[in-house]
């Protein structure tokens, strides 16, 4: 009788702790394409609010490149050599890029027409990066589910879901590399975790694969190929080093090497440049330790052997030392570029970080996750570790690395919050679970937690809880109750502030504006493609436009015109004699232009609506750049008045008022009202009324003005037939008047006459 | 002279401990890993002696005797019935891996070769 009961226990027992697996996988499945799906939405404000446009600069040249491969096909995209931009000199495209943004939204764009679904691909560019921002939150389930367990893995890939710090790189339209270099960051650690947990020849070639990945879509690779071996470096030092940490390293490393330099902008790079040295040199070092410790194990009766082994080992790494440092001096390394080399500048340091509108609550959690980490140390529990110290450090020294960080800061996050339920959120007895009926959806994961935990104490599974019983004998239920509710209420805060953040500071596509009116309702400011769409339409193809550099993407993306300059900023010279052309006065800037070969200018002036980005704000940064290289010619102080600040009005300075910016955009301005309190030619951002009105343009003509007068185009004339004339007749009348012959005591006057500057002699110098 | 003497009689009872506990398996793997370093120096050596040019060739075919050269090493490590507590895999599931990992080795040394 007794074996036939324990017979049919067991039985239920099997059935009810199998079916409660297949529970809590389907709840994780749920969950997580709940927080794929929240992901992706709440990256959608921009398309909602205005429509589906690629956003800012950068991403219009990646749109172009892509649509340049979907049109041309794959081979020709990594041969490609760019004349429309940067004219005469052009921009090898090829070479200069990371391709694998372009290739990953072309291989979509190519299943998607292979299956007959004709999408364009615009949509596919504006929408990618929140489809990686899905991939992402699975990908950090993965990892934090290897670091700790799936409860934490859940949480973080929740939190990374939403969190600004990652959503304000990867909004809908935001098409850069960050888009799913994140996703292929994560990805990677993830396999280099499991790597190394099983020692396993096909993980660590799937993770050199996924290093090549990475590899062409962002230049931010620099950091898995540093970070891996101070990982592997430290467990050498804390003495975990095992067989399968080598089998892991060394095949990611040469795969991963050799992977690397097919891409190429990177090229010889790796081999070749001080930033991959550790990476080589642990490799080394790596390959010597496990030699040495294979002939240590065959040779443990020999006495002394330990110190030979140390002793030579210790002598190994001094030579592998002395050999990068020498290569290096010589010249055949390249040292640390200057990109990297402003990271390790901590006077470099950003004054204020946006901390909490980036992070919020995880923050707080943060260090005490890092805490728990150490508490129970693991080899993958090391390698987070140094990921929250160095991801830490970068961000503090340069702001855009704070989207590193952010992955990091969601792991340790949902590591200390799992921790914190794991005593909080057990269930002892039935009555705690029909408390949480009405709790929120954010509560899914706690609620689902008990759930579970509440059919392993009916089908008798009570060994976990039995323990669990002995530590938290002291926590009645009321407590537990409270604590979980205000984490609850935590979170929903969180989930509140990461919505509105993104709603409101990360979700301009900045090439259309909104303005609102005094009765609240919107304005669309559409100036932008209003003006490119007339350039694409009104010049003739070859066309060629002078404007600074932030705008060479734009106007090449949506213009589709060659341009002078553009946000790529490879070469300073060209940049500089733009500005130089931008801050001389007409007649010089007309000599430069005939140079270069210009047709059109064009200029962004906000002052009829008052938008501050516009180039009189940025003229100092023309004037600068052309001093650097033109330092004769252009000075920034004259472009200042009495002061020494910098107006532009009565009291402006006359060089400022004669030069090219300023007569483009503030041409026939002084004839407008912007306000009707105020006089004619008020210029709305700098709040003042214009020095310098009523002036007429010599040798370029308006072309156009968009509706809100943001942008203006002009069009370089000609020289006019008969050009010297005009002047020499006014100046020879000038000269033969009353006063010029008196003064000359009647002996007529050379026109252009040449003044000698009489030189000092040698010798009075001295003095 | 007697420590020349001691190591020689180190190397003397390492060659005899070799050649008595290793099996006839992990000997042959041995002697391919010895094979590979010997192709390794070689190329190192040619490189050093007539130039880098073309290095993409030179690179190419170094790392893949490097690469050889670890993945034989990671078989060996992982078909050594004494590391079985560290790898949790079959002796088959170990050669599969190797031969996936050569696959993409060759593949990528064969685009590189230019």
């Amino acid at each position: 009788m007794t074996t036939v009961n324990d017979n049919s226990s067991e039985y239920i027992t099997n059935s009810s702790s199998s079916s409660s697996a297949g529970l809590k996988s389907l709840i994780t499945v749920i969950i997580l394409i709940c927080v794929c799906i929240s992901g992706f939405i709440s990256r959608l404000f921009s398309i909602i609010r205005f429509e589906s446009v690629i956003h800012e600069f950068d991403p219009w040249f990646n749109y172009r490149s892509t649509v340049y491969m979907t049109d041309n096909g794959f081979y020709n995209f990594l041969n490609w050599f760019d004349d429309l931009a940067w004219y005469p000199l052009g921009r090898i495209v090829g070479g200069t890029v990371f391709p694998g943004l372009m290739v990953t939204s072309g291989a979509i764009h190519w299943f998607f027409h292979m299956i007959n679904i004709p999408i364009h691909i615009r949509e596919i560019c504006v929408f990618l990066a929140p489809i990686f921002s899905g991939l992402t939150a699975l990908a950090t389930y993965l990892l934090t589910k290897e670091l700790w367990s799936k409860r934490a893995g859940l949480f973080a890939a929740a939190f990374i879901a939403i969190a600004p710090g990652y959503s304000s790189r990867s909004v809908a339209g935001s098409y850069d590399n960050e888009a799913i270099a994140i996703f292929a960051l994560i990805f990677t650690y993830y396999l280099w975790i499991r790597s190394i947990k099983t020692g396993s020849i096909f993980w660590s070639s799937c993770t050199a694969l996924s290093y090549f990945y990475m590899v062409s879509a962002w230049g931010g690779y620099v950091f898995i190929i540093n970070l891996i071996p101070v990982h592997v470096g430290f467990l050498l030092l804390l003495g975990r080093y095992s067989l399968r940490l080598y089998v892991s390293y060394s095949i990611f490393y040469i795969l991963g090497l050799i992977l690397s330099m097919q891409i190429p902008f990177v090229g010889f790079q790796p081999v070749r440049t001080s930033e991959h040295m550790i990476a080589a040199g642990i490799f080394i070092l790596l390959q010597a330790y496990t030699f040495f410790d294979y002939l240590y194990n065959k040779l443990r009766y020999v006495r002394n052997i330990e110190t030979i082994f140390f002793n030579l080992s210790v002598i190994i790494s001094i030579i592998v030392f002395a050999i990068v440092v020498l290569l290096t001096y010589t010249g055949y390394i390249a040292p640390w570029s200057g990109r990297f080399y402003s990271l390790w500048d901590t006077s470099y340091a950003a004054k204020h970080i946006p901390i909490i509108i980036n992070l919020h609550l995880l923050i707080c959690l943060y260090p005490v996750g890092a805490w728990f980490c150490v508490k129970d140390l693991n080899d993958e529990r090391v390698f987070i570790l140094l990921y929250a110290v160095f991801a830490s450090y970068f961000a503090g020294v340069m702001i855009r690395l704070m989207l590193t960080l952010t992955p990091c800061v969601c792991i340790l996050a949902a590591i200390a919050l799992s921790k914190t339920l794991d005593y909080y959120a057990d269930a002892e007895s039935s009555e705690m679970v029909s408390n949480y009926d009405d709790s929120v959806s954010i509560c899914d994961e706690v609620e689902n937690d008990e759930n579970n935990q509440y059919l392993d104490n009916n089908a008798q599974n009570i060994d976990e809880t039995d323990d669990n019983d002995d530590d938290q004998n002291f926590l009645t239920s009321n407590i537990k109750i409270i604590v979980v509710t205000c984490i609850a209420m935590m979170l929903l805060l969180f989930i509140v502030h990461c919505t509105w953040i993104t709603a409101t500071a990360y979700s301009s596509p900045s090439i259309v504006l909104v303005s609102y009116n005094s009765d609240g309702t919107r304005a669309i400011v559409d100036d932008y493609r209003e003006a490119y769409y007339w350039l694409r339409q009104n010049t003739p193809e070859k066309a060629r436009i002078m404007s600074w550099w932030d705008y060479g993407y734009q106007i090449a993306g949506m213009s589709n015109r060659t341009v002078l300059v553009d946000n790529n900023t490879w070469n300073n010279s060209h940049i500089a004699l733009v500005g130089k052309a931008m801050a001389s006065n007409e007649t010089e800037a007309y000599k430069i232009m005939t140079m270069l070969d210009v047709d059109y200018i064009l200029v962004i002036f906000g002052g009829v609506i008052g938008f501050s980005g516009d180039d009189i704000n940025k003229f100092l940064w023309m004037v600068r750049i052309a001093e650097g290289e033109h330092p004769k010619d252009i000075k920034e102080n004259n472009y200042f008045n009495d002061n020494k600040e910098y107006r532009v009005d009565k009291s402006g300075s006359p060089i400022l008022f004669n030069c090219l910016m300023y007569k483009l955009c503030y041409y026939r301005f002084g004839e407008l009202y912007t306000d009707s309190a105020q006089p004619s030619g008020f210029d709305r951002t700098r709040s003042v009324e214009i020095g310098h009105k009523n002036f007429d343009l010599e040798h370029v003509e308006e072309a156009y003005t968009s509706a809100n007068w943001i942008v203006r185009i002009y069009r370089v004339k000609k020289l006019s037939n008969r050009f010297q004339a005009k002047d020499a007749l006014e100046k020879l009348t000038s000269s033969l008047s009353e006063e010029s012959f008196e003064k000359n005591d009647g002996k007529g006057v050379i026109l252009n006459k040449p003044h000698v500057k009489k030189g000092t002699k040698k010798s009075m110098r001295r003095t | 002279m007697t420590q020349v003497g001691q190591v020689v009689g180190i190397l003397r009872k390492l060659n005899e401990e070799y050649q008595s506990s290793t099996p006839k398996k992990l000997k042959l793997i041995d002697a391919y890993l010895v094979y590979v370093l010997l192709t390794g120096i070689v190329q190192f050596a040619y490189c050093l002696l007539v130039g880098t040019f073309p290095f993409n060739s030179f690179l190419s075919g170094f790392i893949s005797t490097v690469g050889c050269f670890v993945l034989a090493a990671s078989l060996r490590i992982q078909l050594n019935k004494a590391n079985q507590i560290t790898f949790n895999v079959s002796p088959e599931r170990a050669f599969a891996d190797f031969v996936f990992a050569h696959i993409i080795l060759h593949l990528v040394v064969v685009n590189f070769i230019g």
